[in-house]
């Protein structure tokens, strides 16, 4: 069931969502997006190049986090506006052959808030990883009827 | 290396055109983890009014950062792709992205200005929509700013 404009109010919650990310989902991002940075899948590339290790591509986060918001609303065209600063990488474990996630994102969203002209709610994310916001402004906007 | 700075300004016209699909939707939600049937199913996309599978709200960074690749790859540029830290990224849809566009990017560069050692580019792409007769509909506009790490950082 679809939200209704007229039944929201800024700060209303929208929900929760855990995503786990292991190294084989960085490799399937990286050849669904066309991304092959090695820092997303090559542990001594990314040591080499003064990272702490294999990071998540920002845009992986980015793309998992909106779910959230396209499944609130219930239909993914209605998220018409979407931005995020990264601020921090997520570090992701080689786990390989265990059932172990190498990381894990908690994305959890609110509405920020309402334009009645527009018919748009922005819904404001927040999500986590090992304990530090790896992103900052994550704002949708979503036009609803 | 150091950034360019007469990249500011500096625009690539679109080149290829990227086809949208179907499988490559379903691919790309799959990578995402997204589940909405909308980019799985065509009746489901139908019944909510659609053509065809919606693309998942980000879809548009592949075709983003194809055109992005003109200018990292461009050797006047001095950009190192190893050292590329993304460091913002915004999506505005004119309309949704759907199985069977035919997309094509111009690039802009609106931003350069050196942080530390590095270079922080601020990139502009307007994605457009052919249509049959080549005429272009204006579909989304993605903005990222790109940090070059400089050495240390």
């Amino acid at each position: 069931m679809s939200p209704t404009f007229n039944e929201l109010t800024a700060g209303q919650d929208i929900g929760s969502r855990t995503v786990e990310v292991s190294r084989t989902d960085l490799v399937k991002y990286a050849g669904a997006s066309g991304d092959f940075n090695p820092i997303h899948w090559n542990e001594a590339f990314a040591t080499g190049v003064e990272l702490p290790g294999v990071i998540a591509h920002g845009m992986f986060t980015m793309g998992a986090a909106v779910q959230l918001v396209t499944d609130w609303a219930g239909d993914p065209a209605a998220v018409v506006d979407f931005q995020t600063r990264f601020t921090k990488p997520v570090l992701v474990a080689d786990t390989t052959g265990t059932p172990e996630p190498g990381a894990t994102i908690e994305v959890s969203g609110a509405i920020g808030k309402l334009d009645a002209d527009a018919g748009t709610a922005r819904v404001d994310l927040t999500v986590v990883s090992a304990g530090q916001k790896v992103l900052m402004k994550a704002q949708a906007v979503v036009r609803l009827s | 290396m150091t950034i360019n700075p007469d990249l500011q300004g500096r625009s690539y016209p679109a080149a290829e055109v990227y086809d949208v699909g179907r499988e490559k939707i379903r691919e790309f939600a799959r990578a995402v983890k997204a589940t909405h049937p909308a980019h799985f199913d065509v009746d489901a996309a139908k019944a909510l009014g659609h053509t065809d599978l919606v693309a998942p709200p980000t879809f548009a960074i592949i075709v983003a950062q194809r055109a992005d690749a003109q200018l990292i790859e461009d050797p006047e540029s001095g950009i190192d792709f190893s050292r590329v830290v993304h460091a913002d990224q915004r999506f505005t849809h004119h309309r949704p992205i759907f199985a069977g566009d035919r997309l094509v990017a111009e690039l802009h560069v609106d931003g350069v200005r050196a942080m530390g050692g590095g270079a922080m580019i601020t990139t502009r792409q307007e994605i457009f929509a052919l249509a049959a007769d080549d005429s272009r509909e204006s579909v989304a506009t993605t903005t990222s700013s790109i940090l070059v790490r400089g050495e240390g950082q």
